[in-house]
């Protein structure tokens, strides 16, 4: 596993997200407001809209283009729809974010 | 004996039908595990849809079917479920129920749900074997033995229930004759005239009518043979149905020393006299009224577990409520007042020969009751103009053709879709087709819009198919569906209505989304995807200086001030007042497209420039070469101005309408809305500008300038009213200024000026506006001011003082 530094955690707004470049594609960081990060793949199941771009709430976000919502610890989309996201582990060190580029498999 | 004592205090339920159940849900889904619950059923069955008994009985489906709690159910949320084992007695003092095997269980909240028994005709035989009544599924059992007999069956009671079982029965077979002591079946929902078209259309199907006539004696001495008139006639019968009514089931509240009167009387918070006992349901009296349709019973399961649940937020307080019949083939709707009287007016539409019959009956040019025999389309809509209590007025001699005359274009025009086959296509957005929303309301037991949405997403998005997904609710629930809730939450995430959250936002001075979810006990402290903009649009609208915008409560475009596009790029759109440009801003426009390879340069329906597939990283860039203020074109807010050439060229022009156009997007740019707000001024009566299909048209006169508002020309075309005449430039902006700020301070979020226009009527603007001189100034004043407070975003942006995050927060090289 690798790890990298992303940066801190106020680099993210709180309930929304920033996005990632990385080898493995695009890679969304939400935080929520209880200041937990999760890192999944920046592309909603349904027609890949960029989650970083979405609400985050709890759990979930929502994605902006069609509001499908994703179940970030599960890494699946909310019923009625169905998909999955990749995701990514995160470590906080304080405020310092970082993110292991090797998908999280369950 | 006790059952095992846990650290959680238990809630017992005596019932185990819709009401009850339905509570439990509610309650799981506030407090999961606040309560060990006990659930106690004197059917052998688990939780299944009453509603669904006539289809079970016509043999259309089978018991299984209707099951809407499996036993899973009960297991998976860890709830003990005793069928077939009714509570016979409560002991208030020990806190103890005592159910039919002897056993005793102790609660600390009781909820009753006993629900209703079949009233008996008080006659001589009535409990002659063969003598049946029509309330639960062992009826449905006996009933379905007794008809494969074949023979005479009599219904006693031409009442909703009554005339579904008669179709039943004879669906089985049977020879069906239904006694009924009024002039014509369905009395207390139906005038005559209805009940006539009824009563043939029945006949038709073989069921026979026997009227004005009331039961004496039930004959036979072993089991019914038939019956005997007050007037000395008699008919045979070899099973007889009794269908007058129901009532409470009220004895073991009763016995208990519960005040009850009809029904347990329970205060608006369904609680009954004892503190410690709520009640829901059929069984209920509340406000001297008792219920026996499924809408208010799932009303009153969420006031009630919202107590349970220690919320203590919400209310009850009563239900509207209209009725359908369930028998394939005949449509009927009736709500309120359909009978008329003093002070009202009807409005009536009756086509004999194709058995069509609608009457609405106003009053003060409201809806206060309809009734619609034979085409039961516009049904859904009544019942909300009458709950809404809306103004009908500008289309009252209409109002019996629906709301499809009103202009509408695309899909909601269609109104028939009982007719459609199952394979059509309801929601165009989702592809979600009629057969699948109709197997999901049957097999996964939906009652409302709501449901429906979450589970196969028909009409979840643009909405414009919600006329039709109601009407296959209403028409595959049939008698039991009621189409809306009495009061919208803004969203799941509260109980509160658009209205109450916006009035607290005023009230308590709440200054930013965090402070009105924390006020308001929001379920989910981040809010959803619904509220978030809306609350946060709220709060802007109402402290636009103090008010705290918050950008993640923006929807992405509102965020990026670019418009995202399916690929994840964006487009850029200029502000170009009145779309007046210049050979050199056109040069520019044109070198900043090519120097960062826009893909594609197009002109928009609002006659602006858009450059398409630009990358986020790109706008900061893009907008600071282009040095042209936002066109807030990806906003819920002021578009463009759209107009014609006018006077200053055009031959037929009598006014200025480019000089026009260009100053009302001068002085509204940067306002924002409920909704996107587009604009238009035309210089002649050819209106070349379309001004009539804008949320504001202006068209010029010789004398002056004439204003439109409320158009549209989009998902459901609208042509906008006229609100008034007005002589200067000046007036017109100020008349502008002041409508669109009673928009913005009025109407719900997400609603267009032309759905408002329609809700609160027209004369209502007219007399805010245009009759009365100081509001428009102060709308004005405030529309001045809210515009103010806000700043060019792009010039924002470019100067670095909003970070849009353009840039990835992070490369990480391979």
């Amino acid at each position: 596993m690798e790890w990298m530094a992303l940066g801190t955690l106020e680099e993210i707004p709180a309930r929304g997200g920033r996005y990632v470049e990385t080898p493995l594609g695009e890679i969304a960081v939400l935080r929520n407001e209880n200041d937990e990060v999760f890192a999944v793949s920046n592309q909603c199941p349904h027609r890949g809209g960029p989650l970083s771009e979405g609400f985050v709430s709890g759990k979930l976000v929502f994605c902006p283009l069609h509001n499908w919502q994703i179940d970030l610890e599960k890494g699946e989309a909310v019923a009625p729809d169905s998909g999955c996201v990749k995701r990514f582990p995160i470590r906080m060190e304080g405020e310092q974010i970082w993110l292991g580029l090797q998908e999280i498999t369950p | 004996m006790h059952t095992t004592v846990s650290q959680n205090p238990r809630l017992v339920v005596v019932g185990n039908g819709m009401a009850g159940i339905r509570a439990v849900e509610e309650l799981l889904k506030m407090a999961p595990d606040l309560y060990d619950i006990s659930v106690f059923g004197a059917e052998p069955h688990p939780n299944y849809n009453r509603i669904l008994l006539t289809p079970v009985l016509a043999g259309e489906m089978a018991l299984e079917e209707t099951i809407l709690n499996p036993l899973e159910w009960y297991a998976e949320h860890g709830i003990q479920l005793f069928t077939g084992n009714p509570v016979t007695r409560i002991d208030r003092v020990k806190r103890l129920v005592i159910s039919a095997d002897g056993k005793a269980t102790h609660y600390d909240r009781l909820l009753l749900a006993t629900g209703a028994a079949a009233a008996m005709a008080p006659v001589p035989g009535n409990h002659l074997p063969g003598v049946m009544s029509y309330r639960d599924m062992a009826d449905v059992e006996a009933l379905t033995r007794s008809s494969a007999l074949g023979g005479q069956a009599v219904v006693i009671g031409g009442g909703l229930l009554g005339l579904e079982v008669a179709h039943g029965l004879r669906a089985r077979g049977m020879e069906v004759t239904v006694i009924h002591r009024r002039a014509w079946p369905l009395d207390k929902q139906l005038d005559q005239r209805g009940g006539v078209l009824l009563q043939k259309a029945m006949e038709a199907r073989g069921v026979r009518f026997l009227l004005g006539k009331e039961t004496a004696e039930i004959l036979g001495s072993a089991h019914v043979t038939g019956l005997r008139f007050s007037d000395g006639t008699e008919i045979p019968a070899d099973v007889l149905v009794m269908t007058i009514g129901i009532k409470p089931r009220i004895e073991l509240a009763q016995a208990a020393g519960l005040q009850c009167e009809t029904g347990i009387l329970v205060n608006d918070t369904l609680q009954t006299y004892d503190p410690r006992i709520y009640a829901v349901g059929e069984c209920v009296q509340h406000r001297g009224q008792t219920y026996g349709l499924v809408a208010p019973l799932f009303e009153q399961a969420k006031v009630a577990a919202n107590h349970l649940a220690e919320y203590g937020r919400m209310r009850y307080q009563g239900s509207v409520t209209s009725t359908k019949l369930k028998v394939t083939g005949i449509e009927l709707f009736s709500a309120g007042n359909f009978m008329g009287g003093e002070d009202c007016e009807e409005v009536t539409l009756l086509d004999g020969s194709q058995g069509v019959y609608k009457k609405v009956i106003l009053q003060e040019n409201k809806v206060v009751g309809g009734l619609l025999y034979g085409d039961t389309s516009i049904g859904p809509w009544l019942f909300q103009l009458m709950r809404d209590g809306t103004d009908v007025s500008a289309f009252r001699d209409n109002i019996v053709f629906g709301e499809t005359h009103l202009g509408d274009a695309g899909h909601s025009g269609e109104n028939q879709a009982a007719r459609l086959p199952d394979n059509a296509e309801i929601c165009g957005c989702n592809g979600v087709a009629k057969g699948s929303i109709v197997k999901a309301i049957r097999e996964q037991g939906l009652f409302t819009l709501d449901d429906v949405r979450k589970c196969t997403k028909a009409s979840a998005s643009c909405g414009s198919c919600t006329g039709l997904v109601e009407q296959l609710l209403a028409s595959t629930l049939g008698g039991f569906y009621d189409s809306t809730p009495k009061k919208k939450a803004l969203c799941g995430c509260t109980e509160l209505s658009h209205q109450e959250v916006r009035d607290a936002i005023v009230k308590e001075k709440l200054l930013s989304v965090r402070q009105v979810y924390a006020y308001l006990e929001w379920r989910h402290p981040a809010g959803c995807a619904t509220c978030r903009p809306a609350v946060n649009y709220y709060v802007r609208t109402a402290w636009p200086m103090e008010g705290l915008d918050d950008p993640q409560s923006r929807f992405i475009n509102e965020r990026a001030h670019a418009n995202i596009q399916k690929d994840g790029t964006y487009s850029v759109i200029p502000r170009i007042y009145g779309g007046v440009t210049s050979p050199a801003e056109l040069k520019r426009i044109a070198e900043v497209a090519e120097r960062h390879h826009v893909p594609m340069v197009k002109f928009t329906g609002g006659q602006r420039l858009d450059l398409l597939g630009v990358k986020k990283e790109d706008l900061p860039k893009i907008w600071a070469e282009l040095d042209m203020p936002s066109g807030h074109a990806y906003g819920k807010a002021l578009r463009t101005v759209k107009s014609c050439v006018g006077s200053e060229f055009c031959r037929f022009g009598v006014q200025d309408s480019t000089r026009l156009a260009i100053e009302l997007e001068k002085n509204l740019e940067r306002m924002w809305a409920p909704h996107k707000v587009k604009l238009a001024a035309s210089g002649c009566p050819r209106n070349c500008a379309e001004s009539t299909i804008k949320d504001m048209g202006i068209i010029g006169v010789d004398s002056g300038w004439e204003i439109y508002v409320g158009g549209n020309g989009g998902m459901k075309v609208r042509a906008a009213d006229l609100l008034c005449k007005v002589k200067t430039h000046e007036e017109v902006l100020e008349m502008a200024k002041a409508f669109l700020q009673m928009y913005r301070e009025d109407a719900q979020y997400l609603e267009r000026t032309a759905p408002w226009v329609e809700r609160i009527g027209l004369e209502k603007i007219k007399a805010t506006i245009v009759d009365d001189a100081n509001t428009r100034k102060t709308l004005a004043e405030r529309m001045d001011f809210a515009l103010s407070q806000e700043k060019d975003p792009w010039k924002e942006a470019v100067s670095g003082r909003l970070d849009i995050h353009a840039a990835p927060m992070r490369r990480i090289p391979a």
